[in-house]
């Protein structure tokens, strides 16, 4: 079996490695969790080009339900067809459109299946999907025909935990967590996106990122798309490095709450007055 | 294997379902823990533990049976000072040393025993003697298949270490909340009206679409029952006095309930310390603005799901005695406790969550209001999981 080893763009951590390998292996659903911009929905990208397979990605919303996966009965179409009299009328089966879950079911090939933010739907929508996502498979009634996986996809599901996930649907996944990167890991994560950053300008960008995300005070922590935002601004707006700490320039970037905003400055000026952070 | 740490982690409140533990079992079978107590961690914290409130809980227990498998006290203080100071390693074969250095836990045991009772001095870069930097079975800073690290850093990350630096104390749900946390716990709060009952008087308009095209065009209307969150909610807040230290926490869980807009009715009020014949529509709790408690209890029919927020710590007189108001103008003719009692009588459904850390409420002042509170009423800390079970209460058929 192939192994996911990460891929190029795409900085993945040994525990996450670990566990993506054994979701494979033991043909269960992956669900990640974690902190905003940690990459989650990258992940299923990243697993996609290295094994080399076709990604299908299935965006929930809060007016998804579990039906929108499988398939749609497009009995308007039809109607309109027999009305002006279209050819095949008779055959329902060119009125059933699959929906995301079904095409990841008859696909020839081994695909990966992206399931979106799963907890932005209703309540019961994780429950309606059990028997799917257990045996791979579900039956159309109006063709009277099951459609069953050829190939069982790898499935990926992301959770925000906006909501919780139903005992049921929990006890059948695979959980992982993506903890906040650390610093080292951080840097490597920068350099993916920019080749090019001044060390000196990272390194100080980096320490005052994690001071204020270590701030108790701040509600809405930056994340990492946010730091990535910052530094590039740092960087055009030709900002000293060893003012960064102390002034921290563009703060706007990286804090998005008028009281995150507050609470840092406060912060600032205690440092101003000799504490430290 | 391990039955035991499954029965543990059960007791110790980690619901592990049969069905995972079969899981990890058949991970373990095609060899994904390779044979590795790192990778054992992982793989059976990946599959059994689904939140990372309960990763810390996890931690704990591995440690703890682990740990029990893993103890050696009683190497001499001669032995660690011949450990101090590492060789560095040199070149060795690793096939030979892998099938050198194989045995199991015993036969490892009783091997560093023997060496205890026989070894004198320092030895480095061997294959027999507890040393550094050699390929013998004991010792640190060496290379073995299986062996028993004596003094030194592990090289590799171990199992052991990794559960012990419990990284996820903070995800506990044992925590303090925030608003978000809050509104997330009042959506549990919801009692949906069945398919049963109510009219049914709402088109559903894909059914329609679809019975309509299969009917040749022919109108065909199709109705459905609403279903609607079926639940009232009275919340009681304790306002002012020694409150004021939560007032941040009681304003957040404030905003959430007001937020949580799914509830078919939701009526607020408050109290100091304890309510008696009034309660008050406004939180600074004034004369006038208020409405008789009486009236409330005649008047809001017996389905309320009543939440009352307080630290339940006052005199006990405030409770006991007619007249033991702390308002000396507001003379109550009745107790508190009456009041208490009277009111839950007519709400059945009823919980108070006490801001105070339940440990404390055995000696924290209010330790004696607290107790004949909680004698009459459920009470539960101000917490994720205190307000995931006081809500799961309220919504549960008893």
């Amino acid at each position: 079996m192939k192994e996911f080893k990460g891929s190029s763009n795409y900085v993945v951590s040994e525990d996450l490695l670990r566990i993506v390998n054994i979701a494979i292996a033991l043909e269960k659903p992956l669900l990640i969790k974690g902190e905003p911009g940690t990459g989650k929905t990258m992940l299923a990208d990243a697993i996609a080009e290295a094994l080399g397979k076709k990604l299908i990605i299935w965006n929930i919303k809060s007016t998804t339900k579990a039906q929108d996966g499988l398939y749609v009965y497009d009995t308007v179409q039809r109607l309109y067809d027999s009305q002006f009299g279209g050819e095949g009328v008779d055959d329902i089966k060119k009125y059933i459109k699959l929906g995301k879950l079904g095409e990841a079911f008859s696909a020839d090939e081994q695909v990966i299946l992206l399931i979106d933010e799963i907890d932005k739907a209703d309540l019961e929508f994780p429950n309606d999907l059990l028997w799917e996502l257990d045996k791979m498979e579900f039956y159309i009634p109006e063709t009277k025909e099951t459609i069953a996986a050829r190939q069982r996809p790898i499935v990926i599901i992301t959770s925000n935990a906006e909501k919780e996930l139903p005992d049921a649907f929990l006890r059948r996944c695979i959980f992982h967590y993506i903890a906040f990167p650390t610093q080292d890991m951080m840097a490597d994560i920068v350099h993916a996106h920019y080749d090019n950053i001044e060390e000196h300008l990272l390194h100080r960008a980096m320490e005052a990122f994690y001071q204020v995300r270590d701030l108790p005070t701040v509600a809405k922590k930056p994340s990492t798309s946010e730091l990535l935002d910052w530094l590039q601004a740092l960087r055009l707006g030709g900002v000293d490095p060893d003012e960064i700490e102390k002034e921290l320039p563009y703060a706007g970037i990286l804090l998005k709450k008028n009281e995150d905003l507050t609470a840092v400055k406060n912060a600032k000026n205690r440092v101003k007055n000799g504490f430290r952070w | 294997m391990f039955i035991d740490l499954f029965y543990l982690m059960r007791a110790q409140g980690l619901k592990v379902s049969m069905n995972e533990w079969l899981s990890l079992m058949e991970a373990l079978e095609k060899g994904l823990c390779r044979n590795s107590l790192l990778e054992f961690y992982y793989v059976s914290r990946a599959i059994l533990v689904k939140t990372e409130a309960d990763f810390d809980k996890f931690d704990e227990i591995f440690l703890d049976y682990f740990d029990r498998i893993q103890h050696f006290e009683d190497i001499p203080q001669e032995l660690m000072d011949w450990l101090h100071d590492p060789k560095n390693m040199k070149k060795y074969d690793k096939d030979e040393v892998d099938a050198r250095t194989t045995y199991d836990l015993e036969k490892l045991r009783q091997m560093l025993e023997e060496r205890l009772q026989e070894q004198h001095e320092r030895h480095d870069g061997g294959q027999y003697w507890v040393g550094t930097g050699g390929t013998s079975t004991m010792g640190h800073s060496g290379y073995a298949a299986t062996g028993i690290r004596v003094g030194g850093q592990s090289q590799h990350r171990h199992a052991l270490q990794v559960a012990g630096e419990r990284d996820f104390r903070d995800f506990r749900e044992d925590n303090v909340l925030d608003q978000r946390s809050f509104q997330l716990a009042f959506r549990r709060l919801r009692q949906m009206t069945t398919r049963q009952d109510g009219p049914v008087d709402v088109l559903n308009l894909d059914r329609t679409i679809d019975e309509t095209c299969n009917n040749a065009g022919y109108l065909q209307l199709e109705f459905d029952r609403p279903r609607t969150n079926d639940i009232k909610v009275m919340v009681l807040f304790d306002s002012g006095g020694s409150m004021t230290p939560y007032a941040r926490l009681c304003s957040q869980l404030f905003q959430a309930v007001n937020r949580a807009n799914n509830f078919k009715d939701l009526k607020i009020f408050y109290f100091h310390n304890c309510w008696y014949s009034e309660l008050y529509t406004d939180p600074r709790c004034v004369y006038g603005e208020s409405v008789q408690t009486q009236w409330i209890i005649n008047n809001l029919s017996r389905d309320y799901k009543v939440i009352v927020v307080g630290d339940a710590s006052m005199a006990p007189s405030e409770l006991t005695w007619i007249g033991g108001s702390s308002y000396y103008n507001r003379y109550n003719a009745e107790t508190g406790l009456t009041w208490l009692n009277r009111m839950h009588n007519r709400f059945e459904k009823m919980v108070w969550f006490n801001p105070i850390p339940e440990a404390m409420w055995e000696y924290d002042y209010g330790y004696q209001t607290i107790e004949m509170i909680r004698n009459t009423v459920d009470m539960y800390q101000l917490t994720v999981e205190g307000l995931g079970r006081g809500l799961k209460k309220l919504v549960s058929a008893r």
